[in-house]
């Protein structure tokens, strides 16, 4: 075990995965020598050579391009989207080429080796072209699969799992979190199984339900509750797609409620797909509406933004609707 | 840093333009419409085997061209798309490739597919999206693809190929292959924007591709002067700082000739060249297109009378290679086998239900599964609404 924050246990993920196949290539903007605008990929330019770890044009598009027709030639891309606020050009080549691949071949050629990793969501102050959560317009994408980590352990298991997969895998990072959150981690290879969502904290009153950086906004919402003996279950979806249906309806089920918090605006959230896949699971167990806690239906603001995110104030205000409804 | 801007300072003193058509690319032109070579014209390093399969693979399509264009408009397939004009582009370059260069094509490079060795079942049964269908029946006709003969499957999204080439071709020279990538699109296709990025990424990255640009005249019902002003597309390679040549493209020994060049070089240097072939798309874009609503029969006329199979046939009259009686008999003959190779594919069955969600992902996740069963089970109610599927379910 050795302590690290997100971007260490991100990077040593890179670089046992780089270490183990050299399939494993890693690329994109100020990806090479410098190590990524936030040192994600840093010295693994120098380790493994400029041919597996380099810098590309500024072409979102082009780098998706370049993804896919690495991995449909059987190889490993794992390419960087600088922020997922720009992972929009590379939206055609995501949606219908990265998920399509497969399929529309009757699986003669397939991009599974692909990983996509990109630094989403807001709290740097960095306004609604450095904040965005976009992983809902990607959930509404078979093919994908897409999976947000909440700490350092979670992130480099879940990265090598992401990159061991057979299937293409959006790869979202707390960019909030890259410095902020530290803790012990295995030095050694180790994956986290994706598609299951895990109950962080067990509890018999309500269920919470958030993912990545929210996770800790959550965790803070949930002391306050508890302090008024609201107790609290608390999952952490880690995959968007696909999700783990049978754990929050297992837990729902159980505890009656159900409060769900997400970054990205409310309208067309992944929270309402839960909400709706949810209430049918476990409609006669159900005590009180599912609370979504969301950003509101706006750009991500700058001036404005502890007003506008879903914070724990909020969570904790929908907690205790739900167990006084 | 001593040159940070990656371009040369040449100084001058007095504000000029360089003008927007000041670089003019030649096109190579090797055989004439009777089947002579141009004087002085490079020597056609063809051997006759070769030059009589390439042939015989326009002939192929032609054929199966004008069969499938009529099978649509009986209604016995939904869509088609010809090459017709366009057969000594696609046929040529293919036969100047090896058989593990990767193909990553548009849609209308039926040629280079044959030339591969797709068989007449083949492309019947991705035609009629049957069981047979290496493709499992999921996209409309013309979208091809075979792993074995290295032909990458058609995406419809145009343009979408260009910067998987340059991938497919960066990850062919890490692997150490020898091999390269061609790319095949239109120059409408050229205008879009994974283009662009296409061409900068394997420039940079120096991948062996060859950016095989299919100018013929029209995208749809646009002509090619209201989709660019610059000279062709050619011209912009050298803007990405790649080696450039332009082709007649009814010219097949110009295009093979131009295509043995670029994959030399390509492979030698490991960089991208970007070949140019000046067509004519003869016939509709697709089977759902009219083009007398865009341009005359005059027009057409004049391409007609460039055909690359004809001009191609009387060079090998020439070369004493092709008998036509015997050339003519052939072709009657294959017009049988496509008709009853037809016959055949359309009464295979569909694929089964089961391939509703394979290859969605390597294995089906739960609640596609779960979908799957949920239908199943309405269709054991209704089975007369669903007759494709309900009588063969486990």
């Amino acid at each position: 075990m050795a302590k690290m924050n997100m971007l260490q246990a991100i990077n040593n993920a890179l670089d046992l995965a780089m270490a183990k196949d050299d399939t494993v290539v890693c690329f994109g903007e100020d990806v090479g020598h410098f190590g990524g605008v936030f040192r994600a990929t840093s010295k693994l330019q120098e380790k493994y050579g400029k041919a597996r770890c380099f810098n590309t044009p500024l072409t979102e598009q082009g780098i998706a391009g370049f993804a896919n027709g690495m991995a449909a030639q059987g190889m490993k891309p794992i390419a960087e989207i600088q922020f997922a606020d720009y992972i929009f050009p590379a939206f055609d080549q995501i949606v219908n080429e990265t998920a399509k691949f497969r399929y529309r071949s009757g699986n003669e050629f397939d991009v599974g080796g692909i990983v996509f990793r990109s630094p989403y969501g807001g709290g740097i102050a960095g306004g609604h072209y450095h904040s965005q959560s976009p992983e809902a317009y990607f959930a509404h994408t078979p093919g994908l699969k897409v999976v947000i980590p909440r700490d350092p352990y979670q992130a480099k298991g879940l990265l090598l799992a992401s990159i061991a997969s057979p299937d293409p895998v959006i790869f979202f990072e707390p960019k909030k979190l890259y410095r902020a959150s530290t803790g012990e981690v295995p030095e050694d290879y180790y994956e986290i199984e994706l598609g299951k969502a895990e109950v962080v904290q067990q509890g018999k009153d309500v269920t919470v339900l958030a993912w990545g950086a929210q996770m800790e906004i959550v965790d803070k919402a949930v002391a306050m509750a508890q302090e008024q003996g609201v107790s609290c279950e608390v999952i952490d979806l880690r995959s968007i797609l696909p999700w783990d249906a049978d754990t929050v309806a297992a837990s729902v089920q159980k505890t009656g409620r159900l409060v769900i918090n997400h970054e990205a605006p409310l309208t067309g959230g992944f929270a309402g797909e839960i909400a709706a896949t949810i209430q049918k699971m476990c409609f006669l167990y159900l005590e009180s509406p599912i609370e979504r806690v969301c950003g509101l239906d706006t750009p991500y603001p700058l001036a404005l933004e502890k007003e506008y995110v879903a914070d724990h104030l909020k969570t904790y205000e929908a907690i205790m609707r739900s167990v006084k409804f | 840093m001593t040159n940070p801007n990656n371009a040369t300072i040449t100084t001058v003193h007095t504000a000029a333009f360089t003008a927007g058509d000041a670089l003019k690319i030649p096109t190579l032109r090797i055989l004439q419409d009777d089947g002579n070579l141009y004087d002085g014209a490079d020597k056609p390093t063809l051997d006759k085997d070769t030059a009589l399969k390439m042939y015989d693979t326009m002939v192929f399509t032609r054929v199966l061209d004008e069969r499938m264009l009529a099978a649509q408009r009986q209604g016995r397939i939904s869509f088609y798309m010809q090459c017709l004009g366009e057969e000594a582009t696609t046929v040529g370059s293919a036969a100047a490739l090896d058989e593990q260069d990767m193909i990553m094509a548009q849609y209308r490079e039926q040629g280079a597919l044959r030339y591969r060795g797709f068989s007449l079942e083949q492309f019947m049964n991705q035609l009629f999206s049957n069981e047979k269908d290496l493709g499992k029946g999921r996209q409309m006709p013309v979208h091809y693809g075979s792993k074995d003969i290295y032909y990458m499957t058609i995406s419809s999204p145009l343009g979408t190929q260009i910067p998987q080439a340059s991938g497919y071709a960066y990850a062919q020279k890490l692997r150490g292959l020898a091999k390269t990538t061609i790319c095949y699109f239109g120059e409408g296709a050229a205008s879009e924007g994974d283009f662009h990025a296409g061409l900068n990424m394997a420039a940079v990255h120096k991948a062996p591709v060859l950016f095989f640009c299919r100018n013929n005249g029209y995208a749809i019902s646009t002509p090619a002067n209201e989709q660019f002003v610059g000279d062709g597309i050619a011209c912009r390679a050298v803007g990405y700082g790649m080696k450039a040549l332009r082709v007649d493209g009814a010219d097949i020994l110009a295009v093979y000739q131009a295509t043995k060049m670029a994959r030399e070089h390509a492979l030698k240097h490991n960089e991208p060249v970007l070949i140019e072939a000046m067509a004519y798309r003869l016939g509709a874009h697709s089977s759902s297109d009219d083009p007398s609503g865009y341009r005359s029969k005059e027009e057409e006329e004049i391409w007609r009378k460039t055909d690359p199979i004809s001009r191609f046939k009387l060079w090998l009259v020439k070369q004493g290679w092709l008998d036509e009686d015997a050339d003519k008999a052939k072709i009657e003959k294959l017009r049988t086998e496509i008709l009853d190779a037809l016959k055949v594919a359309e009464k295979v069955a569909k694929p089964g239900i089961e391939h509703l969600i394979s290859d969605v992902y390597q294995q089906p996740i739960p609640a596609l599964q779960q979908q799957l069963d949920e239908l199943k089970q309405h269709i054991r109610k209704y089975p007369d609404a669903y007759p494709v599927t309900s009588g063969r379910m486990d």
